[in-house]
């Protein structure tokens, strides 16, 4: 099975805190780069590629529009095996999702969203970057909803400037209010190259510690209310795991097209330079070596609220997990990072907070 | 070519720090055409970088100009550089002991500073004659007047014909030669047929010729073929080649008499064989009795010096003993640490040669390393009545056995703009001085002279000095003996284990102020880690202060979307590699950084 990446690199204006590749873009540039995503996907295109999820990211796919979208989709429906459940998700904003985009993505098949809300804070959104209110938020999930897809996703950032742990619950809240199915919940990362990087010292960002505490809350609220903490920034009702974005965690095949995307593609990583002009221009992807190897699986499991299976790995790689690995988690398992059940090893919310300690040492 | 005795001058030229020593050494190398002008670089006679760079003398140097002077006579000039620095106090009077005069450079803005005095007085124990010289006229600030007034005043030297140069543009340099020739006596009681009898002021290790030493006849003759013997080791040469140092290189001649600078190589395969201040005589003739004024040289100052990575331990061996074949005063012997593993016990003659060495060793050597807090030399006395030398704090014995203990008290000198004698004052105070006397050497310089325990001046105080007179003060030491103290050992502990490598010896006032800002600079520089650390430092079993560091709660990558996979493997991997870097004891890393800090704890702060 293999998933397909979309890229995106719209954005009706650029999020102070954001380093994805993307700029605003007009009809022109739009048009030209639909028709190179389909020339690129042509390369691929292949009735026996069995493809179960397909995902829109960004950018913004919304402000490409939906009919755009709609023509990718039914490219890839025609010359790939794209499975009649696959999943199909775009992202979106709250701003620029309105009647059409929404009647229009539900006719091409889309089948998931993901939309960026990041706090229902007015004061958080507007430093953020987001001007519109949490009013905006609600309409566009009610849209959605009206249209029949229910699998609706919020991103949700923690430690945004001025945020509180009351402000943080007063989105949890909100959240909670809307009976969404997905939450991305993510520690802001201040990213090289942005006005946050700038600003940093300017920004009223709250503490480590704090923001430690917040992580921890939240997955201790969500999972009280029923949500699985199934990766490190992601909490699911049960069924509703994004199943394109776990490819990712368990190493499975995926083919990224546009700008920056990645694949990882017959045993190989590869990807497109951060550059519009050479995307349109059918410049070829970037080798980055080979992928798969067991060190890879076992960085990207442990990501996973289920961790690195033992069986599972003995299934891929035809051998046992190094002994090592258990001894070394020994002293972490004393102090409560991290848990085994027999052959399977996984971190508590705690330990992911430390995952990148915790895993560059069991694993180098 | 050997010329009339009456015509060599031997002369060294002395100055503080900065006021231009080495640009006057060039200029001279300049007009008596000893060097070729498109191979002049800048202070030739400071061929180490790092002598550039700091703009000191670390090595004594010697070069042979000739000189057709106003008298019409051709002058045989023996330049003898020396080490502008008080560590290398040894080194500089056996190199005026090689003399008979000395060219004294004061600038012409800064005036007179601790270490012209210092050389001054160190001349003058010589007999030397001086040739006062101010130098950078050519300054703005530049106030020559003033100057020679404060030298006439102050040294007690006649100033009003003295030169005024400017070795920087060459401006009345020539008029530095004149004098020389004209005010420096020559070489007197010259005997060539007299026991030789010559004074090593300076050795070098060559890579072809062995060691080659520099030598100032006093009496006799010596040449190839001959046997010598060095009278302070007795051991015993056959001469290779006798000759002549030229700025351009060595120059062999048929023999080295009386009155004469030069060299000799005879298969010398350490300078600890040619040891400056030691007398050269000939086993075919012998001396009665040596040249006075050789000494043993002891280091003053030790400090464990560790590679960062335990795998260039032998890298860090032979570069160690490279340097000391060119370093007879740098002492080295292997040690263990339980925090830093394999190393080496430095012995050094103050601070600055073990900041030179470490620096030469990082730099020219290419090694990442870790140095542990320096310590003098102290003498315990036990209560069996026997006596310890102790240098390195893991040595100390168990306190219920020490009688009693002795550290080196120096004789301190620190000349200063008189603004800052009141803050120089509580530094000293600080620092457990003991006042001694305050001259005012003219009515705004003062020479503010204390006795200061030498492990105080070790901790950063020469930083402290400058800062609090805004760099306008210069420092001057000596050690003079040993006195009784109420001295303690402290140690460091990180969850709960001692880290040898950072305890140290101190006296008991200080002892709880140093320990609070010990803790708070390795809780400052060790980085949160996954479990919490206490930062303990302790006088046997009671802890003095304590710090914490919390453990550290958020190391992630919450992102992990558009499937980079590889960007993120690599930061593990990095992450992995940065923890190499760090030293790891028990569960604790300390990074080096942590180490270098405890080093250099600021007193103002």
């Amino acid at each position: 099975m293999t998933g397909i990446y979309i890229h995106i690199p719209f954005c009706s204006s650029k999020c102070p805190y954001c380093d994805f590749y993307s700029f605003k873009g007009d009809e022109k540039q739009k048009d030209s780069y639909l028709k190179a995503v389909l020339s690129a996907l042509e390369g691929y295109a292949d009735k026996s590629i069995k493809v179960d999820t397909l995902y829109f990211g960004g950018g913004t796919p919304s402000v490409f529009g939906g009919d755009r979208i709609g023509r990718i989709v039914t490219y890839i429906r025609e010359s790939f095996g794209l499975r009649e459940n696959a999943e199909i998700t775009v992202e979106c904003n709250p701003s620029s999702t309105d009647e059409a985009f929404v009647r229009e993505v539900k006719r091409a098949g889309v089948n998931r969203v993901s939309m960026g809300m990041q706090s229902a804070v007015d004061r958080e959104r507007k430093i953020l970057g987001r001007p519109s209110g949490r009013e905006d938020i609600k309409r566009a999930v009610t849209l959605f909803k009206n249209e029949g897809i229910d699998n609706i996703s919020l991103d949700l950032m923690l430690g945004v400037p001025y945020q509180t742990p009351e402000s943080l619950d007063e989105s949890i809240d909100f959240i909670l209010s809307l009976g969404v199915k997905h939450i991305s919940a993510y520690m802001l990362k201040i990213e090289k190259g942005t006005p946050f990087e700038r600003d940093e010292e300017k920004l009223a960002l709250p503490d480590e510690d704090t923001v430690a505490d917040m992580y921890l809350h939240t997955s201790e609220r969500l999972r009280k209310e029923g949500f699985i903490h199934y990766e490190i920034s992601n909490f699911a009702l049960g069924g509703f795991y994004s199943r394109h974005n776990t490819k990712y965690w368990q190493c499975e095949e995926y083919i990224g097209i546009g700008p920056s995307a990645h694949s990882y593609y017959k045993g190989k990583r590869f990807y497109y330079s951060r550059s519009f002009e050479d995307f349109l221009s059918g410049k070829e992807p970037v080798c980055d070596g080979e992928g798969g190897s067991e060190e890879e699986y076992i960085m990207l499991s442990l990501r996973l609220g289920e961790g690195l299976d033992g069986k599972k790995f003995t299934e891929r790689y035809g051998k046992c997990l190094d002994k090592a690995l258990f001894e070394k988690a020994e002293k972490y398992k004393k102090i409560g990072l991290l848990k085994t059940e027999g052959d399977r090893i996984f971190l508590t919310p705690e330990g992911f907070l430390l995952s990148n300690s915790i895993i560059s040492d069991l694993l180098y | 070519m050997a010329s009339k005795k009456e015509n060599i001058r031997n002369f060294s030229i002395i100055a503080h720090i900065d006021h231009g020593k080495s640009t006057l050494a060039d200029r001279l190398l300049e007009i008596t055409d000893s060097v070729a002008k498109r191979d002049m670089s800048d202070q030739i006679l400071d061929d180490m970088d790092l002598e550039r760079e700091r703009g000191i003398t670390i090595k004594a140097h010697a070069v042979k100009l000739n000189y057709k002077a106003k008298d019409g006579e051709e002058y045989e000039l023996n330049l003898i550089d020396t080490p502008g620095h008080v560590d290398f106090n040894y080194e500089v009077s056996r190199s005026l002991a090689a003399c008979e005069g000395a060219v004294l450079i004061i600038d012409a803005s800064q005036g007179i500073e601790a270490q012209t005095l210092a050389n001054t007085y160190l001349a003058l124990d010589h007999d030397l004659e001086l040739v006062p010289v101010i130098n950078k006229i050519d300054l703005p600030a530049a106030e020559p007047d003033r100057v020679a007034a404060e030298v006439e005043e102050v040294i007690g030297l006649d100033c009003m014909g003295a030169p005024r140069v400017s070795a920087k543009t060459g401006e009345n340099v020539a008029d530095v030669l004149e004098r020389i020739v004209s005010d420096i006596p020559a070489p007197s009681d010259c005997d060539d047929k007299a026991p030789l009898k010559a004074l090593i002021f300076d050795s070098v290790y060559d890579n072809y010729k062995g060691v080659i030493v520099y030598v100032r006849v006093m009496q006799g003759t010596l040449r190839a073929g001959e046997t010598m013997r060095m009278m302070a080791t007795g051991a015993e040469f056959n001469v290779v080649e006798v000759g002549y140092m030229r700025a351009t290189g060595l120059e062999p001649c048929k023999e080295l008499s009386s009155g004469e600078v030069g060299y000799i190589t005879a298969s010398i395969k350490t300078v600890r064989d040619a040891k400056v201040g030691d007398t050269v005589t000939k086993v075919q003739n012998l001396a009665s009795e040596p040249l006075p004024g050789y000494r043993k040289v002891n280091p003053m100052v030790y400090c464990g010096v560790y590679p960062a990575d335990g795998a260039d331990y032998e890298a860090l061996r032979d570069a160690l003993e490279k340097l000391q074949l060119n370093d007879a005063s740098l002492s080295y012997e292997p040690e263990t640490s339980g925090a830093l593993g394999f190393g080496f016990r430095c012995g050094f003659l103050g601070l600055l040669h073990l900041e030179i060495i470490q620096e030469r060793l990082e730099r020219e050597y290419n090694l990442d390393l870790v140095t542990t807090v320096p310590s003098v030399v102290y003498k315990i006395h036990l209560t069996d009545g026997s006596v310890v030398e102790i240098d390195n704090p893991t040595h100390y014995p168990e306190q219920a056995s020490i009688d009693y203990c002795e550290e080196p008290i120096t004789n301190a000198h620190i000349y200063s703009p008189a603004d800052y004698v009141g803050s120089i004052m509580d530094l000293c105070q600080d620092r457990r001085g003991i006042f001694k006397d305050m001259k005012y050497i003219t009515p705004d310089r003062v020479d503010i002279h204390y006795e200061l325990p030498l492990n105080e001046i070790i901790y950063d105080f020469f930083d402290a000095l400058k800062s609090r007179t805004r760099g306008y003060a210069s420092f001057d030491y000596e050690i003079f003996e040993y006195r009784r103290s109420s001295l303690q050992k402290v140690d460091v502990l990180l969850n709960g284990d001692i880290i040898d490598a950072l305890s140290f010896i101190i006296h008991s006032e200080k002892a709880m102020s140093r320990a609070r800002k010990i803790a708070e600079k390795l809780k400052e520089h060790i980085p949160r880690q996954m479990f919490e650390i206490p930062i303990q430092v302790a006088i046997g079993s009671k802890v003095i202060a304590r710090e914490t560091v919390k453990a550290m709660r958020k190391d992630v990558l919450a992102k992990c979307y558009g499937g980079d996979i590889t960007r993120k493997k690599k930061l593990l991997e990095k992450q992995k590699e940065g923890k190499k870097r760090m030293r790891q004891f028990g569960t604790v890393e300390v990074p080096q950084e942590a180490f270098m800090a405890v080093l250099k704890l600021d007193d103002n702060g």
